[in-house]
């Protein structure tokens, strides 16, 4: 009887097994929330450098070169970047590409003097959960979320960035 | 009929593992891509158009004058 009772209780148990991972593997982290701190960049392994953050204020920009906004949101950025960047602002652009010639190739179409990295594994944005592409986060001096982007609608989100970036650095 | 009980949530748990899944927003790069737009062949698009209002009679509708003979 020794298979018998083998069979049934690998039978009991295959339920469980099955409800805990069903259950479980659709779970993902919370979307990050203003007031929130941003996460460790450090921890990420993004392909490229890393500016130094202490005491600015920072854009951590989402974008993929498959994205249409994303492209109308990169000259918003750079001019931003250019009035603001010796004022303390630092923009950094995370590129979501699965292949990095096409993070390439978009970026050889749109001008950007500021920093670009790549999260080619998709492991930071997983942690912070954007809802929509492209997405962005205005980070304080200290490393919180003050401000969160969903999209880029023209001259509308470049007048919310300016007001909110000029608030942030008085 | 203890062993059927078990059976019975063993397919509703199952249920849980489906295929389907929330596409995330950084994920959409495929769905982006030309070649996945309805509109990417005009010339097609014209055509199962012409094919629809006739079998349909139904023109019109998509903006095409005609009878509905399929003949226009």
């Amino acid at each position: 009887m020794y298979h018998s009772n083998r069979w049934q209780r690998l039978v009991s148990s295959l339920p469980a097994l099955a409800l805990a991972a069903g259950l479980v593997l659709p779970t993902a982290a919370a979307p990050l929330k203003e007031g929130d701190p941003f996460p460790d960049l450090k921890t990420f392994k993004l392909e490229g450098e890393l500016p130094d953050f202490a005491g600015k204020v920072v854009i951590v920009d989402f974008f993929a070169s498959w994205c249409g906004p994303c492209k109308d949101s990169f000259p918003a950025m750079q001019e931003l970047h250019e009035k603001f960047a010796g004022k303390g602002l630092i923009i950094l652009a995370v590129n979501l590409d699965k292949k990095a010639e096409d993070m390439k190739e978009f970026l050889s179409k749109h001008t950007a003097t500021f920093p670009i990295v790549r999260d080619g594994a998709n492991a930071l944005v997983k942690a912070v959960k954007i809802a929509t592409m492209p997405s962005s986060f205005i980070l304080d001096r200290t490393g919180k979320v003050r401000f969160i982007h969903r999209g880029f609608k023209g001259d509308k989100t470049k007048e919310e960035y300016l007001q909110q970036i000029s608030e942030l650095l008085k | 009929m203890k062993i059927l009980l078990r059976l019975s949530l063993l397919f509703v748990a199952v249920g849980f593992l489906t295929g389907c899944r929330h596409v995330e927003p950084w994920e959409r790069g495929n769905l982006a891509e030309y070649v996945m737009r309805a509109d990417r062949d005009p010339l097609g698009d014209q055509a199962a158009e012409h094919m629809w209002f006739s079998r349909e009679s139904a023109t019109g509708g998509a903006g095409v004058g005609g009878g509905g003979c399929g003949c226009n």
